[in-house]
């Protein structure tokens, strides 16, 4: 606090900064989930259990095996945990999502459900003791002030997300796989003419996509904020939903989404630390709005919306 | 469910009525038998823990008591998805329509504070907590009828922006300063709170509910305006082709619905919290959709379903006290029984006992 205000109004763009990079790597990887699972043409709102979960998870088990494999690479094992995790989960939905007359967003509902349900279940001990967290990148240390130190510290998840988005975007535009997802996800009568199985490149997007989301779960609580408690992810599973029509179904866009997404969150705080406090929750329903006033500018009744896959809020 | 079985009850086949309820049954029985292993492997024993839930839920005349008190605002939400899905709309707003129902009921119940008779003052909340909550759902299915807007992602971003309205609220405008818990608006005054049933704890929302959903099977099943919507839903090209106004349609089974929803809003805040703020938020918008998915959008369906979760969520202490099992069980076995009966949608028709 001291420290801010010695900052004065500089404190506010480096609050945001600060803010930005630790709160926009648990929105990146699970926008990212999220973007492969609707562009195979299903919307999964079960993200936020799967969220929950492999936070859980990671937290778990980098508690546990913090002294066999070593405080360097427990939380590792617990990245891994959460994904592994996370697929399990996207298992159960993309199986059930799939059948014939079974609601997609209702499923995904349920498997809030179940998902929150499981992490707390099983989550109940890991409450109190405190887990061996990721290492992070100190960027920072050139300067001497400590608020500067402190928000240059990057995560190496968030770096390993950076890199996975244009990768996914690659995926999408240029591999035979890419091209299956976006076939199965704009027309999934083509698909099958094309001989391709929708169902298993659903169930596959669905699996994958989980895997990152349940990361996505490990950034919560091995980075930012680093601890596991019920209500650590305050519904970021299912503001991802929103983000990836945001960002378009576009990966790349993924990641500017979620950094204005991380971003915008931060700008509250970031007031409130120089004492601004009156319009704090406004400023943290600013994406939801502008996503709505995209939505609304750039749809229309005649043609969906640039970059929709074909198939996603319908039966087939 | 109901409206199948109505159906087999007038000379069709017996056979095909009863696979409504046998489902739909044995997708529960099913999940009793996962949840019953899942406790097995946290070391309970599962049919104590079955008898537990059971005896919390609907054991005697206080656990019903619970149970009907958190039915009573499903009933509410789950028509929120429930009409606007007869037109084949997906929304999931409940949320946000019973966080903007209840702010406008504590707006125009402080504001009207004792200058009216409290009747009068009730009755005046429930309209603006239908009015705001139906407005609400509306704008999505407006956005839907003219803009082509998706109306599941609308509604679902028209909840966040309800939730934070709120929190903004009661922080800022309306906020009491004298009450220090967390920010919260001042409290309603005592006489114009909802009343509850002769000799029970049970508050007059139950009925609300009742009331509500029964209209709404009525005004589906048995008017030209819910043959409407449901021709809509079916076909919506043949139903523009066959000259029904499909907008007007859309704007109104919305506004029917979120009204429900904003109501739900309005008997929590003038029934069970007394003031707003972030505790308004409390799922019951959430288990709505799903209440509204299980009982298939039939209302008559969604009181049982709604009496039925309500014990659910009604016996989360007893497993903590009795089998030393953390509160979350609860929220496990409902995830499990609400995944098996979606599943069992998927099955009506497979089995040719039933044809």
């Amino acid at each position: 606090m001291t420290t801010e205000t010695s900052l004065g109004l500089w404190g506010i763009p480096l609050g945001i900064l600060a803010g930005t990079l630790r709160g926009s790597a648990p929105f990146l990887f699970v926008s990212l989930g999220e973007c492969l699972t609707e562009k195979s043409g299903k919307i999964n709102l079960g993200l936020e259990g799967t969220l929950l979960m492999g936070a859980m998870s990671a937290y778990g088990v980098s508690f546990l095996t913090q002294n066999t494999v070593g405080e360097f690479w427990a939380p590792w094992l617990g990245v891994l945990a959460a994904g592994v995790s996370g697929m399990l989960l996207g298992v159960i939905y993309g199986w059930l999502a799939q059948q014939h007359r079974v609601n997609d967003v209702a499923t995904g509902i349920a498997m809030i459900i179940l998902g929150s349900g499981l992490a707390f279940f099983l989550g109940k001990p890991f409450i109190q003791p405190q887990a061996p967290q990721l290492f992070t990148f100190r960027w920072g240390s050139w300067s001497d002030i400590p608020a500067v130190q402190a928000a240059l510290k990057v995560s190496p998840l968030f770096l390993l997300g950076v890199a996975i988005a244009p990768l996914l975007q690659w995926v999408f535009r240029s591999t035979r796989w890419g091209l299956y997802i976006r076939a199965v996800g704009d027309s999934p009568q083509s698909a099958r003419a094309m001989g391709i199985s929708v169902f298993k490149v659903r169930m596959f997007s669905i699996v994958v996509g989980s895997f990152l989301a349940g990361i996505g779960g490990a950034c919560l609580s091995l980075y930012y904020p680093g601890v596991w408690t019920e209500r650590i992810s305050s519904g970021q599973g299912l503001m991802a939903v929103a983000l990836v029509i945001f960002a378009r179904w576009n990966p790349v866009q993924c990641l500017w989404a979620s950094l204005l997404f991380g971003g915008t969150q931060a700008i509250g705080p970031a007031f409130q630390s120089v004492g601004i406090d009156s319009y704090y929750y406004l400023f943290n329903a600013a994406p939801y709005i502008l996503t709505l006033l995209i939505m609304v500018i750039t749809c229309s009744p005649k043609r969906t919306l640039v970059g929709a896959p074909g198939a996603l809020g319908t039966d087939e | 469910m109901v409206s199948r079985l109505t159906q087999g009850l007038q000379g069709e086949n017996w056979r095909k009525s009863l696979e409504a309820i046998a489902l739909p049954g044995a997708a529960l029985l099913v999940a009793l038998m996962i949840f019953g292993i899942f406790c097995a492997f946290a070391g309970a024993n599962p049919f104590g823990v079955y008898g537990s839930i059971y005896r919390a839920a609907f054991g005697s005349w206080s656990a019903w008591q619970n149970t009907l008190i958190r039915a009573a605002p499903l009933m509410l939400t789950a028509l929120c998805t429930a009409l606007p899905a007869r037109l084949g709309l997906v929304i999931i707003g409940n949320e946000g329509a019973l966080v903007m129902g209840g702010i406008a009921a504590i707006a125009t119940g402080l504001s009207l504070g004792t200058a009216l008779p409290s009747l009068l003052v009730q009755m005046a909340m429930a309209l603006a907590g239908m009015a705001a909550g139906g407005l609400w759902i509306m704008l999505a299915g407006a956005l839907r009828h003219y803009r082509g807007v998706n109306e599941t992602i609308s509604s679902l971003l028209l909840n966040y922006i309800a939730i934070a309205l709120l929190n903004h609220l009661v922080d800022g405008p309306m906020r009491d300063r004298e009450f220090v818990t967390k920010p919260s608006s001042a409290e309603l005054d005592p006489t114009n709170l909802l009343g509850t049933l002769p000799g029970s704890r049970i508050h007059v929302g139950l009925i609300f509910g009742i009331i509500i959903c029964v209209i709404a099977y009525i005004l589906i099943q048995r008017t030209t305006f819910g043959f409407a919507a449901r021709t809509a839903g079916g076909n919506i090209r043949a139903a523009r082709i066959a000259g029904l106004p499909v907008g007007q349609l859309t704007l109104a089974t919305c506004f029917l619905g979120g009204s429900a929803a904003g109501l739900a809003g309005m008997v929590e805040v003038a029934a069970v919290q007394k003031r707003i703020n972030e505790s308004l938020v409390s799922n019951y918008g959430y288990a709505g959709i799903l209440v509204a998915f299980v009982s298939r959008h039939n209302s008559l369906a969604t009181i049982l379903v709604s009496v039925l979760l309500g014990g659910i969520l009604a016996s989360g202490g007893i497993l903590q006290r009795s089998h030393d099992l953390p509160d979350a069980t609860v929220l496990v076995f409902q995830g499990i029984v609400f995944l098996c009966v979606l599943f069992s949608d998927s099955l009506y028709g497979r089995f040719s006992w039933f044809r």
